[in-house]
């Protein structure tokens, strides 16, 4: 009896213990289903693929979604056209704050059906000031109301873009047309760029979208509307897959009003140009120094 | 890219550098769009006049329409155009200012439009007599500022499609009515939304 000392029971019981321990903490593992694919994570920053390197990424995405959405889509990379800074601007005296805009960013940019996210937030605001403060994006009544105004936000694409400013790797940059593009499977999700929009633009992805397959826009993009993983940020491109291409922003051919104007500021012939030119023109929070190209204008 | 300066403060900012761009620089921008014949913007614009709903329905249940120059023809005593609220005309609003069909519509031919100065005109070109009133509207639509639009702002590269006055305001009401609007998002910590 006298073999097993006391020492020696101390020492089979702590290891018996440290080991069913152990086990414990390494069982999620045993749980644990992939949801990046070994060639998603190993993949790396937007900037630093080569054509051959994307063309792979593209037709893995495009599989990816195929599995996962049953929808047969074509994502490409629609590169900044050489003389082109996109310039947007709203007029706010014939917005109706009917929600055409955000339900096209909607559809065209396949966000999750069922928070029906996009990428545009319409405030309602009292006719008198431009409080956003007091501006309510759920009003639910026919519009427009006699004493109110309407004002859609998106995002601003600002020049000096405080969101870019704050993202810790390096994942979302403005692109040489003035556009603010985000790689999503670069983004590790902190929301940093979040907090940061003064124009509250980016959305984050909680959960994977859902979308049906038969509603999926298979016209997509890189940078832009593809199917975005759970857990990253997203937000407006100026619908860089169509824009890029010549075509008009989903938001704006849905506008019943007219109230959007879109093009090349850099075109002294363009529409935009000569809105900015002719109109009173503003920029939300212009004291901070964002410098949008997304304008607010009035008529008269 | 030049080799960095064998200092710490060089190597930062050289990795800086690295970083912000393409590693690939003829990724940054695409190919050039050619200078050359824009293509089309059209007008949606209307060619014929529209009928009137009357009290008849035909067999279906669904309302007869006839043309205005039916009862107005040229001959027909001007008292008729005059009385808009007469009873035939239940699918008629007028809700224009003060105006009377005659303001607008040419009283010798029911089929066309006239000008102020008694021009006529043909309804392809409705948007003169708009803008006789709402020059300023017509200005800023002249534009691309005012009315809306489908297909490409580069028409080198793509056709665009615009509308006309009377695609959204109808001419006898042009206060375009109030919408329901389209569903919203439900953004988490947006007013109170979990």
């Amino acid at each position: 009896m006298d073999d097993t000392s006391r020492r020696d029971a101390l020492k089979v019981g702590g290891a018996t213990l440290g080991a069913a321990a152990f086990a414990r903490a390494l069982a999620p593992l045993t749980e644990w289903e992939p949801t990046t694919s070994v060639d998603a994570f190993l993949q790396r920053h937007y900037k630093e693929l080569d054509p051959a390197e994307l063309g792979t990424i593209l037709r893995r995405l495009e599989d990816e979604t195929l599995e996962d959405y049953g929808a047969s889509v074509s994502i490409e990379d629609v590169r900044p056209t050489p003389g082109v800074r996109f310039g947007y601007a709203l007029n706010l005296s014939v917005c109706i704050g009917c929600r055409r805009c955000a339900e096209a960013c909607h559809q065209e940019n396949n966000h999750d059906r069922p928070s029906h996210q996009s990428y545009i937030r319409v405030l309602e605001i009292d006719k008198g000031s431009i409080d956003l403060e007091k501006g309510r994006t759920d009003y639910d009544h026919a519009v427009p109301r006699g004493d109110k105004f309407y004002m859609p936000v998106q995002c601003h694409q600002c020049d000096n873009a405080p969101c870019v400013k704050v993202c810790p790797v390096e994942a979302t940059w403005k692109e040489a047309d003035g556009i603010v593009v985000v790689d999503y499977n670069w983004c590790i999700g902190c929301r940093y760029c979040e907090a940061a929009c003064p124009y509250h633009a980016r959305r984050f992805n909680w959960e994977k979208p859902e979308i049906p397959a038969e509603e999926v826009n298979p016209d997509q993009a890189y940078l832009s509307n593809r199917v975005r993983p759970a857990g990253v940020m997203e937000k407006c491109t100026f619908c860089l897959h169509r824009t890029r291409k010549g075509k008009l922003p989903a938001c704006l051919e849905a506008c019943p009003t007219g109230a959007r104007v879109f093009g090349n500021v850099l075109d002294p012939d363009s529409e935009i140009r000569w809105v900015l030119e002719n109109k009173r023109v503003f920029v939300l929070k212009e004291d901070l120094g964002t410098r949008p190209r997304f304008f607010y204008y009035f008529d008269g | 890219m030049s080799p960095p300066p064998p200092t710490s403060l060089g190597a930062i900012v050289f990795l800086a550098a690295c970083s912000t761009e393409f590693a690939d620089p003829g990724r940054e921008v695409g190919p050039a769009v050619a200078d050359g014949a824009a293509y089309p913007t059209e007008v949606h614009t209307p060619t014929t006049l529209g009928v009137v709903d009357t009290p008849l329905v035909d067999v279906n249940g669904t309302p007869i329409g006839v043309a205005c120059a039916t009862c107005h023809g040229p001959d027909a005593d001007s008292a008729w155009a005059a009385r808009p609220g007469e009873p035939f005309h239940t699918g008629t609003e007028l809700d224009h200012g003060d105006l009377a069909c005659d303001a607008c519509h040419d009283p010798a031919d029911r089929g066309r439009l006239h000008l102020a100065d008694g021009r006529s005109l043909e309804l392809g070109d409705t948007m003169q007599l708009c803008a006789q009133c709402h020059g300023p509207k017509f200005t800023t639509w002249q534009n691309g500022a005012h009315g809306g639009m489908n297909g490409y702002w580069d028409t080198r590269r793509g056709p665009r499609l615009r509308n006309h006055c009377v695609d959204c305001h109808a001419p006898h009401a042009p206060q375009i009515a109030p919408v329901t609007p389209m569903p919203r998002a439900h953004d988490r910590g947006l007013h109170g939304e979990e």
